[in-house]
């Protein structure tokens, strides 16, 4: 009985073997494919890359920046809801209805129009000055060979590191003693002598770029009798073009967006947008108050509208600006030491 | 041979005027408006100082101040607390993502210009009173990131210091992100400068990308990660919001306080920093490596 059944046993499987060897190999063949596909995938060779992974590495692209830019999102999409649906719980993202008023309340208590020719002001002057003592610093570590040229090295490094808290009061004390403090010109001094805000980072800056220029140009000019302040304004400063864009933009960027040394050394006598918004809450009320129209309170939207508005030249800027930041740091080789 | 070594010595001599000529509108700068109030600040860091509308009045305490601020203070040790807390769990996450996005802009072939452009846009707007507008709104935060972690159940489980990193990551994760910024130009920079041929050889040796990151990429990067971190601490510290400064900045005009106190706390700040910023760069610098032996 148990001799039959294992005859059976036996033919069934004899017969079937052929399909079983098909099935295995198969199922090899498949396994091999998704090793190499796998591989494929995950580390593609140098010449040839999988579609699939320029897709994913974008999605993931998108992923990341949509988190850098969600909060000016929520900002933007925030200014422009009604009062109600600030307070409403269900409207989370996009406004049930777009609703301007906000931008004219913030605008009138940021006191726009004004305040913006005062940043641009605060920030625009200092910004070019710092191109200044900062790249002649720069130019001198770079092209001359100077005993004490490690020391004035080291010195920039300290200005980088030391913070501003530790200068601050002294420096106040200092301007004030010159009579310039609470103006524009306790500025114009510092950025003129090259210790405006991270000079340090600027002088760095420019020291890697003429470092990067070929000095083949300078000597044949100092050859041809050319002295060293004619070089450096005929053929320096034009190289190192980028570097000065730069320095101007990052410099006009940190300016205007200076509020702890805008309040110690400029007073009263300039305000800034950004200067405005830090006192937006009370500002607002004393506005409504003003008119008369105390009915309004503040509420997030108008704060998110008058964030918005203080940033909005900054974003305008730096979207036509944006390839000389771009440009300018990967010139500079600041990976060159 | 001669002749141009002749030429050369008054060149030299005449070099150091002209550098110093270039250089002279700086020094003058850092003489008079930072070293000067470098030294005026350290003595005052050992007086009392009263500032009355027509003079400064100083009366020497010793290291009265500075023992205040270490021992006399919670606020001061309570900023100082989060400060160190922020340097633990903001400059590794800034160095990881600009690395990371760094790597993934540098394969991509399309749209890097747009990506750059957003990557950068924080650098250009996240000052002082924005960001605070943005942490006051929660804008800041890890998105959905209280409903995902449960902070109370975690109080019971970790240690309380690790349940205040954490919790500090989540607040404050989109902000962190968004001084990544320059560190991901300079990366950028940093990779595109790698030479080709080393991974080509590498290939041909069978090694595969995620071999290639680990034992080429990584160790030519470093010191672009050591001037990244150095970067990032530095500029953490000198942030407007920073507990630390915020501290010092009241205590300036407090009454009970005055600029003796508040310049004793900006040198121990100092101190402080240049420890935080040695423990980095000793963290992350790698020693030169050993000459390989060849049997």
């Amino acid at each position: 009985m148990i001799n039959m059944w294992l005859g059976k046993l036996k033919q069934f499987f004899t017969r079937i073997k052929p399909t079983l060897n098909k099935i295995g190999r198969f199922f090899r063949r498949l396994w091999e494919k998704i090793q190499v596909f796998v591989h494929w995938f995950l580390f593609p060779s140098n010449d040839r890359r999988a579609p699939v992974v320029s897709v994913l590495l974008i999605f993931l692209l998108i992923i990341f920046s949509f988190i850098y830019i969600y909060p000016l999102l929520y900002m933007v999409s925030y200014s422009f809801m009604s009062a109600e649906d600030v307070v409403d719980p269900l409207v989370k993202y996009v406004p049930t209805k777009v609703v301007f008023t906000n931008y004219v309340d913030a605008l009138k208590t940021l006191n726009y129009w004004p305040n913006l020719g005062g940043s641009f002001l605060v920030a625009f002057i200092p910004s070019i000055l710092q191109c200044g003592a900062n790249s002649l610093l720069a130019y001198a570590l770079s092209r001359f060979n100077f005993r004490g040229k490690k020391v004035l090295l080291a010195l920039v490094l300290l200005t980088f590191v030391v913070p501003q808290q530790i200068t601050m009061i002294p420096q106040v004390v200092l301007l004030s003693k010159l009579k310039i403090i609470d103006t524009i010109f306790s500025y114009i001094i510092l950025t003129t002598f090259g210790q405006g805000i991270r000079g340090a980072v600027f002088v760095l800056l420019f020291y890697s770029f003429f470092n990067q220029l070929p000095k083949s140009i300078e000597e044949s000019a100092k050859i041809d009798g050319a002295n060293a302040f004619t070089i450096f304004l005929k053929i320096a400063v034009p190289s190192a073009l980028p570097a000065y864009i730069l320095t101007f933009l990052l410099s006009f960027v940190w300016y205007y967006n200076e509020t702890v040394l805008a309040t110690l050394y400029l007073g009263n006598d300039i305000t800034t947008l950004t200067l405005q918004l830090e006192v937006f809450k009370s500002a607002y009320e004393a506005m409504m108050n003003q008119s008369g129209s105390t009915g309004k309170s503040i509420n997030e939207a108008i704060y998110m509208a008058g964030t918005f508005m203080t940033i909005l030249p900054l974003l305008v800027i730096y979207f036509i600006t944006q390839r000389f930041f771009v440009e300018g740091i990967d010139r500079a080789g600041i990976t060159g030491e | 041979m001669k002749n141009t070594s002749v030429k050369k010595i008054p060149k030299k001599k005449s070099e150091i005027w002209i550098a110093l000529l270039f250089s002279s509108l700086w020094i003058i700068g850092f003489l008079v408006f930072s070293l000067y109030p470098l030294i005026q600040s350290l003595l005052f860091s050992f007086n009392q100082v009263n500032v009355t509308p027509t003079e400064i009045v100083q009366t020497n305490v010793g290291f009265e101040n500075f023992r205040a601020v270490l021992f006399d203070d919670p606020d001061f040790r309570n900023a100082l607390r989060t400060y160190l807390i922020q340097m633990v769990v903001y400059v590794p996450i800034i160095i990881v993502v600009s690395l990371v996005i760094a790597l993934l802009l540098n394969t991509i072939r399309k749209g890097k210009g747009f990506f750059r452009t957003i990557f950068f846009l924080p650098v250009i707007i996240s000052s002082g009173p924005v960001i605070k507008q943005f942490i006051d709104q929660g804008v800041a935060s890890f998105p959905g990131g209280q409903d995902v972690i449960n902070i109370d159940a975690l109080n019971t489980m970790l240690p309380s210091f690790m349940v205040e990193i954490t919790t500090t990551f989540i607040d404050s994760f989109i902000m962190i992100l968004w001084f990544t910024g320059i560190e991901i130009l300079i990366f950028l920079v940093g990779l595109q400068k790698l030479d080709k041929s080393m991974y080509e050889a590498a290939k041909i040796d069978g090694a595969s990308s995620w071999e290639c990151f680990w034992k080429i990429t990584l160790p030519a990067l470093n010191p672009i990660i050591v001037i990244n971190v150095i970067f990032a601490v530095i500029m953490q510290s000198m942030f407007d919001l920073n507990p630390i400064i915020s501290k010092i900045r009241a205590d300036m005009y407090a009454v009970e306080f005055g600029f003796g106190y508040a310049a004793a706390e900006a040198w121990i700040y100092f101190v402080i920093l240049l420890l935080v910023l040695g423990i980095y760069v000793l963290i992350f610098i790698r020693k030169p490596s050993r000459k390989v032996k060849h049997d």
